[in-house]
């Protein structure tokens, strides 16, 4: 511990190319951009495939397949196979992002389809009942019901996103992941172990923004939130169904 | 084609490391996880503590664990004992919660008709609530096991050799097809565990085969 802290209050390390603080901008690039893609892609087939129950047996098992391919093989092939094609930064950048994607679709997928599959069958037939239409009673039903489940799915991901966006560094690239590889190549402990515990707080403080924006964004009659005397569901029971669906 | 076949061999012994790195994890894990998520279930304070505990353990990069290791253990950077003590972090992280909530979906009646029959509360852990939890844990275990085999392959950075020396070792060459073979292994590997654990998990619930059976 002595190690990490000498390192971590040695203001040299604070500044410039290699700073900190541009390290962790770089690390929450990669993992920003890597997420936003996944989530564009996840989300919407995760809602399609729970509201309609069609492609749920394909869904579920490319999601499957796809945790099993380990992250480092496939930005080694990612970058050989695309870094010939394109110039400069982007033939190490396009690569890593697609790896961090790959990784975070499954989480983010799998949230969505349970988030509106659990959904209660009587608000759905409240809704149809009111007079809505399919899209109307996913984006306005089913949709924020789904919340929790969602959020859950986006959470696991980026916590892997944010873990894993390290590898980043063995093929040059920046992120946190360079205070690693660098530490490694020369034998600094302390800046090895600096590096893993500036990765662990950054994911512990993104996963708490998010879940500040999941307490704004999920419907008080769905969290409790303010409405003690009504509570409607446990929250916990939320969690645990994604876990056995993963 | 011709680079596999030649190395072949190789590519097998590698395939034995990576069974053994990835493998011996998952039942050291498991043994470690009952035992706490029994704990999280029966102390209900420890439950937050546990679960938040064992979910930071996971926000660690493998990679920084696997350098780091030494430090704690005091082994050498290249001991193989580092990657599997690093791997049964990750698994007992993952496993805590699934055995705390499989034992805590096990019916309250059940528990009840057990202890009426004269089952003192050890007794009734392991010859009612753990087989009852089987189904949950087996899930979890999947999931840990299909990760551990991708996350082994890390190792290679530090120059532990499994399946993941091809990606290294390919990508220095700037040569694709040991890098190929081995996402292949890593792939196939993580379907065969995930097939085990399924089977071992239908051949000690035989009550939940009647049932879908009936």
């Amino acid at each position: 511990m002595n190690l990490v802290l000498t390192w971590l209050t040695d203001p040299a390390h604070w500044a410039g190319e290699d700073g900190v603080p541009h390290r962790i901008l770089e690390h929450l690039t990669y993992s920003a951009v890597a997420l936003v893609i996944a989530a564009i892609i996840a989300i919407p087939l995760g809602l399609y495939v729970g509201h309609t129950g069609r492609g749920k047996f394909l869904v579920v098992n490319v999601a499957g397949a796809a945790r099993a391919i380990p992250s480092l093989g496939l930005l080694f092939i990612m970058v050989l196979l695309l870094g010939p094609r394109l110039s400069g930064d982007a033939a190490f950048v396009v690569p890593c992002l697609v790896v961090l994607a790959v990784l975070a679709v499954p989480p983010i997928l799998a949230g969505a389809y349970a988030g509106v599959e659990e959904v209660d069958a009587s608000a759905r037939d409240a809704a149809k009942g009111m007079g809505m239409r399919g899209l109307q009673v996913l984006l306005e039903v089913e949709l924020p019901c789904a919340l929790p489940l969602i959020f859950s799915g986006l959470r696991s991901a980026t916590l892997q996103v944010v873990a894993t966006a390290t590898i980043a560094a063995t093929v040059g690239l920046g992120g946190l992941g360079r205070l690693l590889i660098d530490g490694l190549a020369v034998r600094d402990f302390g800046q090895m172990a600096a590096g893993a515990v500036l990765v662990a707080a950054l994911a512990l403080a993104v996963d708490l923004i998010f879940a500040l924006v999941q307490r704004y964004a999920v419907s008080a009659g769905l969290t409790g939130r303010r409405t003690a005397s009504r509570r409607s569901r446990p929250k916990a029971s939320a969690d645990s169904t994604l876990i056995t669906i993963s | 084609m011709s680079w596999s076949i030649d190395h072949l061999p190789a590519v097998l012994s590698l395939i034995g490391r990576h069974v053994y790195l990835a493998g011996l994890p998952l039942l050291l894990g498991l043994l470690i996880a009952v035992p706490l998520g029994w704990l999280a279930r029966r102390y209900r304070v420890l439950y937050p503590l546990l679960i938040a505990g064992t979910g930071l353990l996971y926000t660690i990069p493998s990679l920084a664990l696997f350098i780091l290791m030494p430090i704690f253990i005091g082994t050498r950077i290249l001991d193989p004992v580092n990657v599997v003590v690093a791997m049964t972090i990750y698994t007992v992280a993952l496993l805590v919660r699934t055995v705390a909530d499989g034992l805590g979906a096990v019916p309250d009646s059940v528990n009840q008709a057990a202890t009426a029959m004269g089952f003192g509360r050890v007794r009734r852990l392991f010859m009612v609530e753990l087989p009852l939890a089987v189904p949950v844990i087996s899930a979890g275990l999947r999931v840990a096991a299909v990760s551990n085999v991708s996350i082994v392959s890390v190792a290679a950075i530090i120059g532990v050799p499994q399946l993941g020396s091809l990606f290294t070792d390919g990508f220095r060459r700037n040569f694709m097809e040991p890098i190929l073979v081995g996402v292949i292994a890593c792939v196939l590997l993580a379907l065969v565990f995930d097939l085990a654990i399924i089977a071992g998990t239908r051949l000690i619930t035989p009550w939940q085969r009647t049932r879908r059976a009936a």
